[in-house]
């Protein structure tokens, strides 16, 4: 809902905003620069009696003295019968510059006031403000959601490039559109009469004057104690007029002025409405603080890269999830499909499990597991579908679960039932969907049968859960699983090392390229994934990329298993061979950004995405590399691109373990003879992310909990921090 | 076409009550071309020393403008009796406006004056902008204006 929130306003507003947002940034460099020509005295030093007497001796028939907001003093004359305009300085009354409002700033204005349309763009640009109001809120509250509260809204933020650079900006942004956009929309507001304006007080118009010669203007004292800072206008009587008057607005208030006298005819304050009323409209501007203006403007030049963002991950989202034709509201529906998933494999299932359960009559909503609101009045049962991350983690669509479960309203009692999917070659197989029916018993929800599970995709073992369910809600389920397909792309290996036979270890390095030849890769960077498609198989099998696409080829780091489909496939091609791929993104195995030491610790083939993080880092931050391979002669993958990258410091430290040699070593032996070193980078604020084996990240995390121990840290508490991060397999 | 209404709402509104001594006025005022919005003016009579007799015309939408044209405030006291029913849209650069109205015809040859002050956004406010003699003979013949205003006549 929250979400529909946002993004509904955002994909209508979008290219309003952007037209908006980058008016208004131009405009706001306009009191700044007239700024930079003013000379502003400071308060106290010039009076507006000062000015004036200075103004008249080089403009004799001066006819009215304005001060911008910015700070610049102008004066308007005629010059026989020809008006002009002038910028002086306010010290010397001496004529800085003719002064015309540039073409460039009004034209720029009516864009972003009215869209150069009027009335009718001037209706557009305010709602154009009002749906800006209401992206900042929703968005703020969308990212409070997502971060887990309130408190935590400054904390590092995850996720994929779009989203990342999405959410960064706007939560840098935000106070600053919000100023703009609020008061915007109150402007827009008074503009069409919505809001009622507060109209200025205004002087009564003097009755009788004292009609004697008038005094110098220097000498008036009701002039000389308005400082030039709070003048907004004078107006000069016409000369020879002993009737006329001078008129006076301040900052505070309007008046009228003997010019005989020099006392004050009448006086009155605008009011503190008027007043908070033209305080709103110049912060909106800009015009009395130059430096906020800028800011202003500098955050409005976000919405631009927020709106192409914005849509992109609108469109990312919509793609990845399938498309679900009847979907039921949360609200009517009786039964709760929710859905945990990482790389949108599980969806698949939910959509055939959704289509069966409508078919046999049943009101089914389909939502991701972090959706959960507990606001399901006519809910019956609730089925959950979900895979897990990694070591027993939460994936991607449900990592807000439990906090959620926890602390939304409590709904009825749900009947409910779970299934897990993995892959049973993992230690925490299907971990997640273990602790999601843990928290559901704790609850002490009934449960619709036993929590089960499925290996590898296995559409048999998924129809056989869907006919167990169907027989306890007693609703015939007899489903037919097709898995999606996706849309791969033939990659074409052109170049291959291979290593390892020495040791049989086979392992091979492979670089694919785009078939046909000059179509470009995909997008994606180190540490993603690619998922290949061995002939004859529709299951996927996941590989960590070594390379980025902007190296212009997709790498990856092979060992052959024994029996494994995939591996053999991958390592039996020549060059010039396909095979078929699309990219997964991982944006969790990624070193954080910042230019804090990173520790590479990996084994085998592990060292692929290690050695494309390396190969990656241009900024040269401290990297060091923890290895673990057999043999050096034989499977010391890119031992050659290594000495490389130490030799120009991509990569300040190699550090390699083979086990095969004659003095025998494991990765983590290599980390405890260099405990004080990994220690003193972690101290200085270091990370570590671990690629390999399980067995391997395992001992690693032995090793390192020992080492941490008498600092009274943890491999746990790394992790909690985000600084330990696993990519194992 | 807003003004042709007003105007006929105008005739309407003042003729009926003084027909017998009215004499049916048309006043031009045309505007130099300027960079800018359009122009706020007031159409005004003034007595041969210069007093605020009575408002002919408002150009400009927002009456809360209307104290930007400072001499017809300061003679009216920007009293909206003294405008109602007498207002229409603001003037837009190089284009000209033209009203019609009823005046008495004591007012004509007796040292009244039409008067037009005029008022942009952001830009200089013009007292007295332009002023002609309301004569039988001075009919028909342009006056510049010192502002906004290029030419202001009237015809009879």
């Amino acid at each position: 809902m929250l979400r529909r929130l946002h993004s509904l306003p955002g994909l209508l507003a979008a290219l309003f905003l952007l037209i908006l947002a980058t008016s208004g940034a131009v405009l706001s460099l306009s009191p700044a620069l007239e700024r930079v020509a003013a000379t502003v005295p400071a308060r106290g030093d010039v009076s507006v009696a000062d000015v004036a007497a200075r103004v008249l001796q080089t403009y004799p028939g001066a006819e009215q003295i304005e001060r911008l907001p910015s700070g610049a003093v102008l004066v308007y004359f005629s010059v026989d019968g020809n008006p002009g305009a002038d910028l002086v300085d306010p010290l010397t009354g001496a004529r800085l510059d003719a002064y015309e409002p540039p073409p460039f700033f009004t034209w720029m204005k009516d864009l972003h006031r009215a869209f150069l349309l009027d009335d009718p763009g001037r209706a557009a640009a305010g709602t154009g403000a009002v749906l800006m109001v209401l992206m900042c809120f929703s968005g703020a509250f969308l990212l409070a959601s997502r971060a887990g509260g309130w408190r935590k809204l400054l904390a590092p933020i995850r996720g994929t490039g779009s989203q990342r650079l999405h959410t960064e900006l706007a939560r840098a942004a935000v106070v600053g559109l919000l100023i703009s956009a609020l008061s915007g929309a109150w402007m827009s507001a008074i503009r069409f009469e919505w809001l009622a304006e507060a109209e200025e007080l205004e002087a009564e118009f003097p009755a009788e004057v004292a009609g004697t010669p008038p005094a110098p203007i220097g000498t008036l004292q009701a002039l000389q104690a308005v400082d030039l800072r709070d003048l907004h206008q004078l107006i000069m009587p016409f000369p020879d007029d002993p009737l006329d008057v001078y008129s006076l607005r301040t900052h505070q208030g309007s008046g009228f002025v003997d010019q005989a006298t020099g006392q004050w005819l009448s006086y009155s304050d605008y009011g503190s409405a008027a007043t908070l009323q033209t305080f709103i409209m110049e912060l909106h501007t800009g015009e009395a603080w130059w430096w906020l203006g800028l800011i202003l403007g500098l955050a409005a030049l976000t919405v631009p890269v927020l709106a192409v963002t914005g849509v992109m991950i609108w469109w990312q989202r919509r793609r990845s999830m399938p498309r679900l034709s009847g979907n039921a509201a949360a609200s009517s529906a009786d039964t709760l499909l929710l859905v945990g998933s990482e790389t949108n494999a599980t969806w698949g299932f939910a959509k055939t499990l959704h289509d069966g359960l409508t078919a046999a009559g049943c009101q089914v909503h389909v939502a991701p597991l972090n959706q959960w609101s507990g606001r399901y009045p006519k809910a019956q049962r609730l089925l959950v579908l979900t895979s897990t991350y990694g070591d027993g983690d939460a994936p991607a669509s449900a990592s807000q679960f439990q906090h959620r479960l926890a602390s939304a309203p409590g709904s009825n009692p749900l009947p409910w039932a779970v299934l897990g999917f993995g892959d049973r070659q993992f230690d925490n197989f299907c971990a997640f969907a273990d602790q999601v029916a843990a928290a559901l018993e704790a609850r002490q929800w009934p449960r619709i049968l036993a929590t089960d599970y499925v290996d590898r995709q296995s559409g048999q073992a998924f129809e056989r859960w869907c006919s167990a369910l169907g027989s306890a809600i007693a609703m015939p389920l007899d489903l037919h699983y097709t898995p999606m397909r996706h849309a791969t792309r033939p990659l074409l290996l052109a170049e291959r090392e291979d290593y390892g036979s020495a040791v049989k270890a086979p392992t091979s390095i492979l670089r694919f390229k785009t078939a046909p030849p000059h179509r470009s890769l995909p997008s994606f960077v180190a540490g993603d994934l690619v998922r290949i498609l061995p002939p004859g198989s529709d299951i996927p099998r996941f590989y960590s990329l070594a390379s980025a696409s902007k190296d212009g080829v997709l790498e990856i780091c092979v060992k052959r298993q024994e029996h494994g489909v995939c591996s053999t496939f991958l390592c039996a091609m020549a060059i010039g061979d396909c095979a078929d791929g699309f990219i997964q993104k991982n944006p969790r195995f990624q070193p954080a950004r910042g230019k804090g030491p990173v520790i590479l610790i990996g084994a085998g083939t592990g060292i692929g995405p290690l050695a494309g993080f390396i190969r990656a880092n241009k900024s040269r931050r401290p990297m060091h590399l923890f290895w673990g391979g057999r043999l050096a002669q034989s499977d010391f993958l890119y031992e050659h691109p290594l000495q490389e990258w130490l030799a120009d410091q991509r990569l300040s430290g190699l550090h390699t373990a083979f086990s095969r040699c004659p003095q025998p070593a494991y990765v983590q032996d290599k980390l405890r003879e260099d405990s004080a070193q990994v220690l003193a980078l972690l101290a200085s604020h270091g990370q570590i992310l671990v690629c390999g084996g399980r067995r391997m990240a395992g001992d690693v995390a032995l090793a390192l909990d020992e080492m941490l121990a008498p600092q009274n840290l943890s491999v746990a508490m790394l992790k909690k921090a985000g600084r330990y991060i696993e990519d194992t397999y | 076409m807003n003004r042709l209404m007003a105007t006929t709402g105008l005739l309407l509104g003042l003729g009926l009550s003084s027909l017998a001594q009215a004499r049916e006025v048309t006043i031009t005022t045309e505007l130099n071309a300027y960079r800018g919005d359009g122009a706020y003016l007031a159409i005004y009579l003034t007595d041969a020393s210069g007093k605020y007799a009575r408002t002919l015309w408002m150009a400009g939408g927002k009456s809360k403008y209307y104290k930007h044209l400072l001499d017809w405030a300061r003679g009216s006291g920007g009293k909206r009796s003294e405008y109602d029913g007498m207002t229409g849209a603001s003037v837009t650069s190089g284009a000209s406006l033209t009203i019609t109205v009823d005046i008495d015809d004591t007012l004509i040859d007796a040292g009244y004056l039409v008067r037009v002050d005029s008022a942009v956004e952001d830009q200089r406010e013009n007292r007295v902008d332009a002023e002609v003699p309301l004569t039988t003979q001075g009919a028909g013949t342009p006056v510049a204006g010192r502002g906004y205003v290029k030419a202001l006549s009237y015809s009879l």
